[in-house]
């Protein structure tokens, strides 16, 4: 149970130094970012198969939560909410930023593909950045304020 | 529009993110509450913590402002737009978080606002 646990005590560094990921991280960064970019593509789809004008009446988001893209779109991003909390209790919030942002590279391909959506030179020239920042996060500790996870 | 409801994600995002890994690295979650029998726990407990309940109040208003962008405006654009949040956080990570942002971080962080500049 999360809440009310003590902080735990430091995990030692290992041998291979503090520089090392492992892999409960990965494998949670990745889970993070499928959920973003299915759970973004899935709202995407039902709002523009949705003929709402949204305005600024709450009756209208609400009602448009309920259909069933959008549906999915959330429970999806329900899903990535709390394990992306979880993954910010694991590693620094200025090394999950930028390692889960490659969902903005899915998300605009995703978006060609299926929308047929105009994806200018500029934009994928953007994603680009983003795979070379991943990159350079990539390189550092995932943790470098507090202790590993409680085993 | 567009660029009011980018401005409204950008902001709240960046407070709801600052309180999420404030208020998680005070009580860290294990591995094994991830298990589908736990998750419902995890949840209750998630809920009794103020930092992470106010969190997700800012989180709500990002949401219903990227419902409304998305109705007004590309996926393709959306998405890395609201990427300039990217910056604000790094820096505010250092300077409220003390995380250790290396050379190499600041350099993603920079990449992270090249792309809103290139792509909007």
């Amino acid at each position: 149970m999360a809440a009310g646990r003590a902080i735990a005590e430091p995990a030692p560094l290992t041998s291979s130094g503090p520089k090392r990921v492992d892999l409960k991280t990965k494998l949670l960064t990745a889970f993070v970012v499928c959920t973003n970019v299915l759970g973004n593509f899935a709202m995407s789809w039902g709002m523009k198969h949705q003929a709402v004008d949204l305005g600024l009446s709450p009756f209208a988001y609400i009602r448009l939560i309920f259909t069933p893209w959008v549906l999915l779109g959330t429970s999806l991003l329900i899903l990535w909410l709390l394990s992306r909390m979880t993954l910010l209790g694991w590693a620094d919030l200025s090394y999950v930023l930028p390692m889960t942002s490659i969902g903005y590279v899915l998300s605009a391909v995703l978006g060609k593909v299926f929308f047929g959506e105009q994806v200018t030179w500029q934009r994928w020239l953007g994603t680009v950045f983003i795979v070379a920042g991943i990159i350079f996060v990539g390189l550092t500790s995932a943790n470098t304020t507090r202790q590993e996870p409680a085993r | 529009m567009k660029w009011l409801m980018v401005a409204i994600i950008v902001g709240s995002t960046v407070l709801a993110d600052l309180l999420q890994s404030f208020e998680m690295k005070r009580h860290v979650v294990a591995a094994e509450d991830l298990r589908p029998g736990r998750l419902a726990g995890m949840l209750r407990g998630m809920a009794q913590r103020g930092p992470l309940v106010l969190a997700v109040f800012f989180m709500a208003i990002s949401f219903f402002a990227f419902m409304k962008l998305l109705s007004v405006a590309d996926l393709s654009f959306a998405v890395p737009v609201t990427a300039a949040s990217v910056a604000l956080e790094t820096v505010l990570a250092r300077l409220v978080l003390r995380e250790n942002v290396t050379a190499l971080r600041w350099a993603g962080a920079l990449c992270g606002v090249a792309t809103p500049l290139i792509s909007g």
